[in-house]
C-alpha cells in the first residue's frame, strides 16, 4: 500500500517537474508546480510529517501558486507567449551538465549505507510535537523568521508601488538612459 | 517502512536536477522562479526523509523555516519582476542586462 502511494506520488511529482520546465505557457507551468506540491505533500504524509504536509498545502498550494498565477495573468495579458529560445548551443550543454549533476547526486545517495530507520511513535510530526520543538529549541530563529516576514511585506509594498505621477528629476532621467543605451 | 529512505532521497535529487535544468534552459523570469521553488521543495523532501530516518524533529523544523523564507522570496521576487516589466516591458532574462560587464 505504501509502495503504491509512493510510486503514484513520485510519478506525479516527476511529471509535474518536467511540466514546469517543458510547457510553453506559464499558466501550465504554474499548474504543474501545483501538481508537484500536492504529490510532495502526499510523500510528507508517508514520512510521518502531517504538520509539514498541511503547511505545504496551505502555504505553497494555497498562497504561493495563486500569487504566481496572478502575476502570470498580470504580465502575459500584455506580453503574449514566451519568446523564442535564443540559447543556441547552451541548451544541450545545460542538459549534459544537469545529467552530470544528477549522476553525482544519485551516486552520493547510493553510497550511503542506508542505515536503520528509527521507529517513531504516533505523535511524531504532529503540529503539537513540531510546535514543541519550534517554541523551545528554535525560539530565536522563529522570532527572526517573523521579522523576516515583516521585512518582506514592507519590501513588496515599496517595490510594487506605482511610480509617482510627476517624479522630481534627480540625476539622469530614465528616457536619456534608455536612448543612450540604444 | 516498505519504501527505503534512499528512494525518497533519489526522488529529491531528481526533482532538484529538474529545477536546475529549468533555471539553465528557460529564459522567462517567471519559469526560472518556479524552478527555484521546485529546487526548494526537493530539498524539503530530503529534510523530511532524513527527519524520518533519524527519528528527530529538527528536519521538519528546518522545512518550516524553508517555507517561511520561500514565501518571503516569492513575494519580493514577484514584486521585482513586476517592477522590471513596468519599466522595460519584458521579463526575458537575456533582455535585462544593464549591469552586464
Amino acid at each position: 500500500m505504501e509502495l503504491v502511494i509512493f510510486v503514484l506520488a513520485a510519478v506525479g511529482a516527476i511529471a509535474g517537474g518536467v511540466g514546469i520546465i517543458a510547457s510553453r505557457s506559464p499558466v501550465r507551468s504554474a499548474l504543474s508546480l501545483l501538481l508537484v506540491l500536492g504529490c510532495l505533500a502526499a510523500l510528507s504524509l508517508l514520512l510521518a510529517a502531517q504538520f509539514i504536509a498541511a503547511l505545504q498545502i496551505i502555504i505553497y498550494a494555497g498562497a504561493i501558486v495563486i500569487l504566481f498565477l496572478f502575476v502570470v495573468m498580470l504580465l502575459h495579458a500584455h506580453s503574449g507567449e514566451t519568446p523564442p529560445n535564443r540559447l543556441g548551443w547552451l541548451t544541450p550543454a545545460g542538459i549534459v551538465l544537469g545529467g552530470v549533476l544528477l549522476a553525482v547526486l544519485l551516486r552520493t545517495v547510493g553510497a550511503g549505507d542506508g542505515g536503520g530507520v528509527a521507529s517513531v511513535g504516533a505523535e511524531f510530526g504532529t503540529a503539537e510535537a513540531v510546535g514543541q520543538t519550534l517554541f523551545t529549541t528554535f525560539m530565536l530563529p522563529f522570532e527572526a523568521a517573523s521579522v523576516l516576514l515583516l521585512v518582506g511585506i514592507i519590501a513588496a509594498v515599496i517595490i510594487g508601488r506605482p511610480e509617482p505621477a510627476s517624479p522630481k528629476p534627480t540625476g539622469t532621467p530614465r528616457q536619456v538612459v534608455e536612448v543612450s543605451r540604444r | 517502512m516498505t519504501v527505503p529512505i534512499g528512494a525518497y532521497l533519489a526522488l529529491g535529487a531528481l526533482l532538484f536536477v529538474l529545477g536546475v535544468a529549468g533555471v539553465l534552459l528557460r529564459r522567462s523570469a517567471l519559469i526560472v522562479f518556479m524552478s527555484i521553488e521546485l529546487m526548494l521543495n526537493a530539498v524539503n523532501l530530503t529534510f523530511v526523509a532524513f527527519a524520518r530516518q533519524l527519528g528527530r524533529l529538527e528536519g521538519q523544523v528546518a522545512v518550516f523555516f524553508v517555507l517561511v523564507v520561500a514565501a518571503v522570496e516569492v513575494v519580493v521576487g514577484l514584486a521585482i519582476i513586476i517592477a522590471i516589466f513596468r519599466t522595460r516591458s519584458t521579463i526575458d532574462l537575456d533582455d535585462v542586462d544593464l549591469l552586464r560587464g
